[in-house]
């Protein structure tokens, strides 16, 4: 499967975790897709951690706002029914436990649900930006990422080599091969995506799985 | 007493070695007239906070790209990439502070507090240094309250009175940090009469702010 078409599935896979009315913060990159992907009959309140609620769609060229854009610097739009506040309130929203799921990428999972998402040892330092408060403060993170590394070593792994972003947070994992569940005993794999086997998935990941008693659905 | 005065004559306030706070998120709501000015002003050695450090050649990355900066707050150095490299060779000295800790932090200092327990950081290396407190079995830093000699903001209106509104995300660090510094310089798109900002949508009030300066030049989100 291409890469493109890779990142379409986990983002469509990811749109039916969220429930209708949750407020969700969306990271840069494939969990913005997610977005696109919401099944029928569902709508979510988006969070921008520059400061307001209600992301909108992308404006149509030349109908930009300067004073509006994602926190990936990208040009957005905002809801009639949205609201702006500082950086403070965007923040007491993301700790204070009112954002329901937050949905961003990793370099590295584990086990015990710890994420390094945030700095590669010796490779340049870009900062944290908003990720460890919104990992630490959501009450659902969801990991949205490929299963391995381009060079296919495994991202989920027995416990993190890279700096942390926050310890334990992770409650579910969607990659291109499968849907895992981080639970207090250890990983427990939930679904494995159509063409790929147990086999295929175990032998992609580093971290123990485990499996479900009966058959899975794929 | 609120004085309206031109960029350069704002920056008059600043000298070597000062720490400013400055406004924006990725440039939207930095007030770029004034870091413009205290680039023309040169001024050396300074102690910047701010959400990030901009790209090169726009708003606040223009300081590094002139070497005027020494330490850094901040959550994010990825968009310039001269950071890399000043903080391997110690140029410049980078303090990275999860966003919404930097955000607490200068709150604190403007709202009179000695900081705020956090448990943002806690077991990664954001929490190095810091201490620990567990309230009700739950772990938090305690994270110190920042305050600075100067902060330079940036507002979509002014009155006479320096009541300030914002614009959108254009808000972000800006009113928390108009609250948190001695000197309070405001760049604003647009002054308007007192009267013609309803005081119910005001969103600085005007005793914070020093300095107002009308931004000339718009710089855009590219400027």
């Amino acid at each position: 499967m291409a890469g493109t078409d890779k990142r379409i599935q986990v983002a469509r896979r990811v749109a039916q975790e969220l429930k209708n009315g949750e407020v969700v913060n969306l990271g840069i990159g494939l969990p913005t897709l997610v977005a696109n992907y919401l099944p029928q009959g569902i709508a979510i309140i988006l969070h921008s951690e520059n400061g307001f609620l209600g992301i909108g769609a992308e404006p149509e060229c030349g109908k930009e706002d300067k004073d509006l854009v994602n926190a990936g610097g990208k040009s957005v739009s905002i809801l009639p029914n949205g609201s702006c506040f500082d950086s403070a309130m965007s923040f007491a929203i993301i700790r204070g436990g009112h954002v329901d799921v937050t949905v961003l990428g990793a370099l590295e999972v584990d086990e015990k649900g710890n994420l390094a998402n945030w700095m590669v040892p010796g490779k340049k330092v870009t900062g944290m930006g908003g990720a460890m408060d919104l990992v630490t403060g959501a009450r659902k993170v969801i990991i949205a990422m490929e299963h391995v590394n381009k060079d296919g070593s495994p991202k989920i792994v027995k416990e993190c080599t890279m700096p942390l972003t926050a310890k334990g947070e992770v409650d579910l994992i969607v990659t291109d091969m499968a849907v895992i569940a981080v639970q207090s005993d250890g990983l427990h794999l939930l679904e494995i995506s159509e063409g790929t086997t147990i086999e295929e998935v175990l032998s992609s990941t580093g971290a123990r799985l485990i499996l479900p008693k009966k058959n899975f659905p794929i | 007493m609120v004085k309206i005065c031109t960029a350069k004559e704002a920056v008059e306030t600043i000298s070597e070695g000062m720490s400013i706070m400055i406004g924006g998120f990725l440039n939207v709501g930095a007030p770029e007239n004034l870091i413009q000015a205290l680039v023309e002003k040169g001024v050396k050695n300074l102690t910047i906070i701010s959400n990030d450090t901009g790209f090169a050649g726009k708003g606040i990355g223009k300081l590094q790209d002139h070497k005027q900066v020494a330490k850094v707050y901040t959550s994010y150095v990825g968009g310039h990439p001269a950071y890399g490299q000043c903080m391997d060779s110690g140029e410049v000295e980078v303090v990275l502070v999860p966003q919404g800790t930097l955000a607490e932090q200068i709150r604190a200092a403007g709202a009179g507090l000695g900081g705020v327990l956090t448990p943002t950081g806690v077991g990664t290396i954001a929490a190095q240094g810091k201490q620990e407190v567990v309230i009700h079995d739950k772990t938090y830093l305690m994270e110190l309250a920042l305050s600075a000699d100067v902060a330079f903001i940036k507002a979509h209106q002014a009155d006479t009175s320096g009541n300030l509104v914002y614009r959108r995300c254009a808000r972000n660090f800006n009113p928390i940090m108009a609250t948190a510094a001695k000197i309070v310089i405001a760049e604003v798109e647009e002054f308007v009469p007192v009267g013609a900002i309803d005081p119910d949508q005001v969103i600085t009030p005007g005793i914070f702010v020093d300095f107002i300066v009308k931004g000339d030049i718009e710089y855009g989100r590219n400027g």
